[in-house]
């Protein structure tokens, strides 16, 4: 679907994106992950052959980057989606559903039907001018789908929604994975991405540091106990199990396991050994550790 | 060109609901209107005055229909450099041209779909000061200048040209800096006609000669010059009366006006190929 080899985009001395190797595969809803400033935007503009790069080379959808007729088959909504605001929201799409050589009946009915899917039907004959910012988003999502794209690009998609605008989002992104579409995300809000997207990229100083399967099981799984009474046979029983042992209150245990299944063996060895045992709560590493993590410390908030 | 003519359409529906036509025809009607009470009051007056011959009549209701072709070519420039200065750059700015350049169009069919929508509104604007002129002189006084049917295209030469610097500099520069440039290129060709004009009166070849190269800079104001020079009376024409028609722009000059326009257009859509959007 999307493979890029060492794509490098400079503006004048400033590095937007210093080496951008990834692959994206077919049906799959790829979240591109980074702080503020990190390239996401430039890297997708690349894709999209709005900003040429400097140097590397990529194919989306089979074709090298630019080709004209592979843009029929691709949506697009860019981060700040704005369009002539004396244009209705049904003139807009007219408009563009003409660009893909779609007319007549058969677009009318297809913005019929996108319009209400995005919630905006009954606005679809108010000029853009009097939209809010939630509703121009959505109205940008619907001129992305227009085509009935196999391959759609979302800039920040849920920028500027309420949360039951992100809801509608969600939904439209899980809409198109079961039509088999590719998604190509790019996000900072993290937990968006965690509920959508099957993998993540992500992206620092303009350049993947790491890649990760979301659906897959986490490495390590953070664990929380709450025991009658500790004792330092306890602590050296726990630490076959996993690692970080830590006691921030009485009574209380932290620690980091190997994997999720570690746990129910820990549970047992500790009513074994005669521990009474209140609480046990698993917590799962979040996308948002990973991304702490993966970042470092040397990132400053964007 | 299926593609040119919905981005054309585009602009033309962008320009009705920003009453920009609205505007410039209101603003039109204006200065005919005033032209109209001038025209009809000079003409009375020296009717009624007998010690005004009826050549010296015509000559001076030639002069006032010269002159209101000069302010109607004027605000026909501005007009058609203001109407699309901010057509590419400021979409650029806003992040339209992102939704616009990401679907299957080639960027050369946004730029090429844009300049022929505003184009026709600055050639419609400049036709009807135009025609109005003509006809308000020809119903007071009966003067039709024979020349009007060539000096009219050269007038939409020259506002094509203006156009065209407006669009393709908005492919480069941002949206004041464009004006700027636009209405200095245009400026360089106004100056240079008075240079040439002036040298041409005082028989100085060598103001002549700079006024010319001046004009291969910038021809849209020659452009208006030979227009001129075509408007007025046979007589005054060969004895040179007006300064309008003292220094006389040749033919290759109008060939050089439309190359200049092409060759601007074509600078302009390569600018914007180029850009990153």
């Amino acid at each position: 679907m999307i493979e890029t080899h060492s794509l490098r985009k400079e503006f004048g001395s400033t590095i937007a994106v210093s080496d951008l190797s990834l692959q994206v595969r077919e049906g799959e809803i790829f979240g591109f992950l980074g702080p503020n400033g990190a390239g996401k935007t430039t890297s997708i503009k690349m894709l999209l052959a709005l900003v040429a790069p400097t140097s590397g080379t990529g194919h989306v959808l089979g074709a090298p980057l630019g080709d004209r007729a592979v843009r029929a088959r691709i949506g697009f909504l860019p981060e700040h989606f704005r369009f002539h605001e004396t244009l209705t929201a049904t003139e807009l799409l007219r408009f563009h559903g003409r660009l893909y050589g779609l007319h007549g009946l058969s677009l009318d009915a297809r913005i019929d039907r996108l319009l209400t899917r995005v919630d905006l039907a009954d606005a679809a004959d108010r000029p853009l001018r009097g939209y809010s910012k939630g509703m121009l988003q959505r109205v940008g999502l619907a001129q992305a789908l227009l085509n009935e794209p196999r391959l759609v690009f979302l800039d920040e998609p849920t920028s500027g929604l309420d949360p039951l605008g992100r809801y509608l989002v969600r939904s439209i992104i899980d809409d198109l994975r079961a039509d088999g579409v590719t998604v190509f995300l790019n996000s900072h809000l993290l937990g968006e991405v965690e509920a959508t997207c099957d993998r993540v990229a992500f992206v620092k100083r303009g350049r993947i540091v790491e890649e990760r399967r979301l659906a897959a099981p986490t490495q390590w799984m953070d664990v929380e106990l709450r025991v009658a009474s500790i004792d330092a046979a306890t602590l050296e029983g726990l630490s076959r199990f996993g690692s970080d042992i830590t006691q921030p209150g009485p009574g209380v245990i932290a620690m980091r396991t190997e994997a999720e299944e570690a746990i129910p063996a820990l549970v047992s060895w500790l009513v074994q050994s005669g521990v009474q045992v209140y609480a046990v709560q698993p917590r799962r590493a979040s996308l948002e550790d990973v991304f702490l993590d993966v970042m470092g410390d040397d990132e400053r908030p964007g | 060109m299926r593609d040119v003519m919905t981005v054309a359409h585009l602009t033309l529906v962008e320009a009705r609901r920003r009453r920009i036509v609205l505007a410039g025809a209101v603003c039109a009607l204006a200065f005919l209107a005033v032209f109209s009470i001038a025209v009809v009051f000079a003409n009375r007056e020296m009717s009624a005055d007998p010690r005004t011959s009826f050549v010296e009549r015509q000559g001076t209701l030639t002069a006032i229909m010269l002159v209101g072709f000069m302010a109607a070519n004027f605000l026909s420039v501005i007009f058609a450099i203001l109407l699309p200065v901010d057509t590419l750059s400021g979409e650029i700015d806003s992040g339209v041209m992102q939704t616009l350049a990401s679907k299957p169009i080639d960027r050369a069919q946004i730029v090429l779909g844009k300049w022929a929508g505003h184009l026709l509104l600055a050639l419609a604007y400049l036709l009807l000061l135009c025609a109005g002129i003509l006809i308000v002189i020809r119903a007071v006084s009966g003067l039709a200048p024979a020349g009007a049917a060539v000096a009219l295209p050269l007038l939409m030469l020259e506002i094509t040209l203006s156009l065209t610097v407006s669009v393709a500099g908005g492919a480069r520069f941002s949206t004041v800096t464009n004006a700027i440039v636009a209405v200095g290129i245009y400026g360089v060709s106004f100056i240079g006609g008075f240079v040439e004009q002036i040298g041409g009166f005082a028989g100085i070849a060598s103001m002549r000669t700079i006024g010319v190269l001046v004009s291969l800079v910038s021809p849209a104001d020659s452009m208006w010059r030979l227009a001129a020079h075509y408007m007025e009376p046979e007589v005054m024409r060969s004895t040179g009366m007006l300064a309008l028609g003292a220094a006389v722009p040749t033919a290759p000059m109008v060939w050089w006006a439309a190359g200049y326009t092409a060759l601007t257009l074509l600078y302009g859509v390569a600018a914007f190929r180029r850009r990153a959007l």
